[in-house]
């Protein structure tokens, strides 16, 4: 794995260590950490953060039958299967991808956005959505601007814009002032899994009529 | 069959046996032991406190109350995945609380990273564990002394389910003044762990 240089910002690892992301950001921030040493260690300094709010913060008295309840709840045995986690070595998509996009690249059913680029739509809850976008080396994904926020992850090979360099594991954060004309490194495509919290708004005429129908 | 106490095997009066500040014994007692005493201790400390935590995350009373309940079997079914080199007590519950905030409140399913491995199941080192509590300890300090401007926007940041534009329409804050107070905080906590 080459190295990481583009990381998660403290705002979505916040938003991750304390459950209030929509599950397409979730995706992406777990799929990165995944994928990153250092962000996975910055988690936990956020998850103890959140440890700390909450046994200094305030307190809800609970019912005065909580405890007998939750020993009964207890004797009925665990509710939740334990999850095992393996992947295959070199597999281009890390484990949290797998209940969203099938276990590897094969499974993708890709749809044609154009010009070669290719995208399949991820299902999520709420209001983000997740996709993820397969670029042939040399092309330029379409420029957009952005209303919300745009999370866009390197799975495999290596993109550039404006403003630098992003290969496997590297996470570029763009919000709603940034206009970026990404393209894909010559060579193998780069497939990237993109999170955007509001519809995309491509400024070229085609892609725009497009969108609705491609469901972005 | 794992984690099937006995009835009436529990007894507040035994809770005060135990040191109160050492949850990761009380935690170890109820994996190894099935000790209900000792459950009974977490209970009554994490269990108001995750409840307060739901609520404040937006659940209504009687959800906040039944997931707190789910969350604190969840705490006992799990106690054998503690593992005090890699958090804390504290860290560990509020983790379980906030999947269950996912699960239950948000209604989102929870992808999670890949699992690191970490070679054969060894016990935790006791030097990693002293360390751990004592960035905890020293966290937890360096938290209660932000500025109370700083310290509510964190709070809020963890417990109110609300992006910084929401918190800047509530508060009246532009959203640079919360984004650069939020930094601020985070920077002074990294200070305090050097
Ligand atoms: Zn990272």
């Amino acid at each position: 794995m080459g190295q990481i240089n583009h990381h998660l910002s403290d705002q979505l690892l916040i938003g991750y260590a304390a459950g209030a992301l929509p599950e397409a950001f979730n995706l992406v921030v777990a799929t990165h950490i995944s994928l990153c040493d250092e962000c996975r260690a910055r988690l936990g300094s956020f998850e103890t953060v959140g440890g700390c709010l909450l046994d200094s913060g305030p307190a809800a008295s609970v019912a005065s039958d909580a405890l007998v309840n939750t020993l009964k709840l207890i004797a009925e045995g665990p509710k939740e299967p334990p999850k095992v986690s393996r992947n295959r070595a070199g597999n281009v998509f890390p484990t949290p991808l797998h209940d969203y996009a099938g276990s590897d690249l094969s499974a993708v059913r890709w749809r044609p956005m154009g010009g070669g680029v290719r995208q399949a739509r991820l299902a999520t809850s709420g209001a983000a959505t997740a996709r993820l976008l397969y670029i042939p080396g040399g092309t330029h994904i379409p420029d957009h601007g952005h209303r919300g926020t745009e999370m866009t992850l390197v799975l495999q090979g290596a993109f550039r814009d404006e403003t630098d360099r992003f290969g496997r594991g590297d996470i570029e954060i763009a919000d709603q002032q940034m206009q970026h004309t990404p393209v894909a490194e010559p060579g193998a495509a780069c497939i990237c899994l993109a999170a955007t919290d509001a519809p995309l708004k491509f400024n070229s005429l085609i892609p725009r009529i497009a969108q609705p129908f491609l469901r972005i | 069959m794992r984690g099937r106490p006995k009835p009436g095997a529990y007894d507040t009066t035994m809770t005060q046996t135990i040191p109160d500040t050492d949850w990761a014994a009380h935690l170890q007692r109820v994996h190894t032991h099935r000790d209900q005493n000792a459950f009974a201790a977490l209970f009554a400390h994490f269990a108001p406190r995750v409840k307060g935590f739901l609520i404040r995350s937006g659940a209504s009373e009687p959800l906040a109350e039944e997931c707190t309940q789910e969350v604190m079997a969840t705490v006992w079914h799990k106690a054998h995945l503690f593992d005090g080199s890699r958090a804390g007590v504290s860290t560990w519950i509020f983790t379980i609380a906030r999947n269950k905030r996912i699960d239950a409140l948000r209604k989102q399913r929870r992808p999670e990273p890949e699992e690191v491995t970490w070679g054969p199941e060894e016990e935790p080192d006791q030097t990693d564990v002293l360390a751990l509590q004592q960035d905890t300890r020293k966290l937890a300090i360096a938290l209660a002394q932000l500025p109370e401007k700083q310290r509510i926007l964190i709070e809020r940041a963890y417990f109110a389910d609300l992006s910084h534009s929401e918190i800047a329409e509530e508060t009246g804050l532009p959203l640079g003044t919360i984004k650069s107070r939020i930094r601020l905080a985070l920077e002074r906590l990294r200070h305090a762990m050097q």
